[in-house]
């Protein structure tokens, strides 16, 4: 059996239900109404509609919940004894099929898989839903004005991160397996062999590449921004609209900052929950100590830790970017900052005052 | 709550220290026979009863609430009674636009000697809360979208990209006023010719970039708070000017600090349904305003944008195109021809419309449906001009602890709640908060309403109209002729 299905676009709902018996959650885009139309990740059932549409959410709640229980907890009184603690731990990781995300999307999920994986301690509540994940992308037919996937290392035909890749042809769609575990699915769904049109599907991913405009080089982009870290004025310059309410980071497929609290009074009948939610580095608690001192005590702080995070940290601990390019940041900016231009502006900085080479 | 399996249904009673608690206290002294379904607690005055109590009540399963308080005139703090009957008669009126029955909220006075009196209201409230029965949960309704209603068809004032308007001037008049003041705000291109974003102008050269036209939809007067004290200038919209001047009526902002300059507004663009036109695209130029439309190209494809469908809907909406308060403005205001039309303007808004064209249990499933897929990004709270908490909102503290960190709708709803009541006569409906939602929420809804009611209740009062006016919440009348209290 080959690694290429071909199939018509009629048949795109029909790959979905061939797919989603192997799964216990199918998320597909899913288009919402209200006063701007906005496409989310939802749960499929047979017969809802299915939009292919880039999705105004990454799907990467379906690893890294907005809010998840970690456990529950509660104190039972005893009169005899002391008082007895219980604790549950809770993983919730159902069999889950991403479906017709981006290539960004993916990239996105891979950027996850460092921290959470990669590191010296393994995170319990990732690794469960991660484990249990297919994702299946649809490659971009274009660049769009927000994306920048070519500055960072992919491109709108990208496949890392993917199980099963689709890709728009003039007849219908193309599917490419990319894993032992994509293989064995698209053999299961038993759609036509596609080898015969890897042409076309080679020729629109070119046409894809062909639709971006240059991008810049961000190969030094991390010596770049350690040489304008300590420059408060350049990030208050650039940061001088930013609202700081953290749209960018809860709409970024690639930030992974949490919080833990404790919901629920461990006495009452109820117990109570420790819960994990998504927090971002805009808000003045993300850094507030106990003491009330606050070492990013402003914006510009704030965003220059998200900047630098993303292409210098990270890029230093992992040696890639923590950003896939989707530009959601950018377009989901009340104020339409471009984290692009903060980029470029430290890139013309450093090259306009050589002086400043070095770091200072 | 603990779920309760007698016939008693959950009645939350907040009770002044001074007279209710007293009063009740002389109802169980004279043994006076009461219903047991209210469960008491006390608090040292009805004025310091949170609406977002009763809410939070309401929310997390109670049937009914219950406010008392010391007789108007008699409170023991002498005004704090006044200030509870304006906010929680505004309650009463909020309630059903969440889909909640305002009989399930009474608030009342009893003194301390009135122990009858007690008897009485805790009956009849109790009947009343039993005869509607135990109330609906948002968890028990299926969410469901509605499709908004049609906007006004014909714009009150003609709309324009304003490009005729005098921007030389009014640069060379920035220019002028630059050197004794710390920044001006106003626009400039953003990332193509068809996005504006915010221009913080400090030296000259700054304002050769400013931009007037209907792209420059930000208020820029979000802005203010972070720089109180300073001296600013800002480039205003006649709506952003009304979130000034509520600014001001606040003693947020000082007037000696602030040079405001105009120019007349035509109208700015809705990019909810801009983008629904264009798509996606990754080159867009030659962007040409005429009276009517703007055409632009969009991958070698020519698009056109006609205002009257495209711009926002409180543009098509709106009466005035200069601010009423305002240092340096060129151009004229066709205000005056615009008369005949206000009939128009009093219609209700497209997000109001379809929320109050539902019944209650629809409105539950509709807000569960629309907040269900809100993901707390907080754009809505920080484009706010008038959240001027900033980094101490109320809904992240721990203490008091308002808000879970738990993910559903119903706290969600809750924190639109939060912002909504502290918006309560404040609000001028500059639309940012439902701009800026990614998801299209139509949480302006809510802020309409709360207009409203505050517009019937106070001889047609409109936050941000007269700068040495007092807003209603934050004053008090001691006889008010619009609040018809219970009789009982």
């Amino acid at each position: 059996m080959s690694a290429y299905s071909y199939l018509t676009a009629q048949e795109i709902p029909t790959l979905v239900e061939r797919l989603a018996p192997h799964f216990e959650q199918v998320l597909v885009p899913t288009e919402q109404k209200g006063v701007k139309e906005s496409v989310i990740f939802a749960p499929w059932t047979k017969g809802s509609p299915i939009s292919l549409a880039k999705a105004t959410v990454p799907p990467k709640a379906a690893v890294f919940p907005k809010c998840e229980t970690l456990f529950s907890y509660k104190i039972e009184k005893d009169t005899q004894d002391a008082p007895k603690l219980t604790l549950n731990p809770e993983i919730y990781a159902p069999k889950t099929l991403i479906f017709a995300a981006r290539p960004c999307d993916a990239l996105g999920l891979n950027i996850l898989d460092r921290p959470f994986l990669q590191s010296h301690y393994v995170d319990p509540y990732y690794a469960a839903k991660r484990d249990k994940l297919c994702v299946v992308t649809l490659t971009c037919p274009s660049g769009c004005e927000n994306c920048f996937c070519h500055w960072v290392g992919i491109g709108p035909a990208a496949t890392q991160g993917a199980d099963i890749v689709l890709t728009a042809i003039k007849s219908g769609y193309v599917a490419q397996a990319m894993t032992q575990k994509g293989q064995e699915l698209l053999e299961k769904c038993a759609f036509k062999d596609g080898t015969d049109k890897v042409p076309e599907v080679n020729q629109a991913r070119k046409a894809a590449w062909e639709s971006l405009k240059p991008a810049p080089d961000l190969s030094q982009i991390h010596s770049t921004l350690a040489q304008s870290f300590a420059d408060l004025d350049f990030w208050t310059q650039e940061t001088q609209a930013c609202l700081s309410c953290g749209a960018c980071t809860y709409f970024c497929p690639t930030c992974y900052c949490f919080t833990i609290t404790d919901e629920g009074d461990a006495q009452s009948p109820q117990g109570g929950q420790r819960l994990r939610s998504q927090d971002n580095c805009m808000a003045q608690l993300y850094t507030r100590e106990a003491s009330g001192h606050n070492p990013r005590p402003n914006k510009a702080l704030r965003m220059r830790n998200r900047v630098t995070h993303k292409y210098m940290t990270y890029k230093e601990t992992w040696g890639a970017f923590a950003c896939s390019g989707c530009g959601r940041c950018i377009q989901h900016c009340p104020v339409g900052l471009d984290i692009r231009a903060i980029l470029l502006a430290a890139i013309a900085r450093t090259t306009n005052t050589p002086d400043m080479q070095g770091g200072k | 709550m603990s779920d309760v399996t007698t016939k008693e249904l959950r009645i939350v009673g907040f009770l002044c220290n001074w007279c209710s608690y007293g009063g009740a206290d002389t109802a169980g002294v004279a043994r006076a026979k009461q219903p047991t379904d209210l469960r008491i607690i006390r608090v040292p005055c009805s004025g310091r009863v949170d609406p977002l109590f009763i809410v939070r009540a309401l929310f997390l399963g109670a049937d009914g609430v219950l406010v008392s308080g010391c007789h108007p005139r008699d409170c023991h703090y002498s005004t704090g009674n006044f200030y509870a009957r304006r906010r929680l008669e505004v309650l009463k009126q909020f309630l059903p636009i969440l889909g909640i029955d305002s009989r399930r909220f009474e608030y009342t006075w009893v003194s301390a000697s009135e122990g009858q009196r007690w008897q009485h209201v805790v009956t009849t409230f109790t009947e009343q809360i039993h005869s509607l029965g135990a109330a609906p949960k948002f968890m028990d309704v299926e969410p469901k979208e509605f499709k908004l209603g049609a906007r006004v068809s014909t714009p009150i004032l003609p709309l324009g990209a304003g490009q005729d308007q005098p921007l030389k001037e009014l640069k060379t008049a920035i220019k002028e006023a630059l050197p004794k003041l710390e920044v001006v705000i106003g626009w400039q291109q953003g990332r193509d010719p068809l996005h504006a974003v915010p221009l913080f102008m400090r030296k000259a050269e700054d304002v050769d970039k400013l931009i007037w036209g209907p792209c420059n939809v930000h208020n820029v007067a979000t802005y203010l708070r972070e720089y109180q004290g300073h001296k600013v200038g800002l480039v205003l919209k006649a709506c952003d000017a009304r979130s000034v001047i509520e600014l001001l009526q606040e003693n947020l902002a000082s007037r000696e600090d602030l040079t405001l300059f105009s120019l007349p507004c035509q109208g700015t663009f809705d990019y909810g349904r801009v983008e629904q036109c264009i798509g996606r695209y990754t080159q867009l130029s030659d962007v040409q305003f005429t009276q009517s439309a703007a055409t632009v190209m969009v991958d070698g494809t020519s698009k056109t944008l006609p205002y009257a469908e495209y711009m926002q809907s409180k543009c098509l909406r709106c009466t005035s195109r200069l601010p009423k308060l305002v240092d340096i403005s060129f151009g004229t205001d066709p205000t005056e021809d615009a008369k005949d039309a206000r009939e128009s303007a009093e219609s209700l808004p497209p997000e109001l419309a379809l929320v109050e064209s539902l019944s209650l249990e629809e409105r539950m499933a509709f807000w569960r449906a629309s907040m269900e897929r809100c993901i707390r990004c907080g754009a809505c709270r920080n484009s706010c001009p008038m959240c001027i908490c900033r980094d101490h909102c109320i809904s992240d503290t721990r203490d008091p602890h308002f808000m879970t960190q738990a993910d559903t709708f119903l706290e969600k709803l809750f924190f639109q709640v939060i912002h909504a009541l502290h918006l309560a006569g404040r609000c001028t409906e500059c639309g940012e908060c439902q701009r800026s939602c990614p998801l299209g929420i139509p949480i302006l809804a809510l802020r309409q309403k709360l207009n409203r009611i505050i517009s019937e209740l106070f001889a047609g009062y409109q936050a941000g109209s007269d700068p040495s006016q007092v807003p209603p919440l934050l004053c008090y009348a001691v006889e008010e002729p619009k609040i018809k209290e219970r009789e009982w």
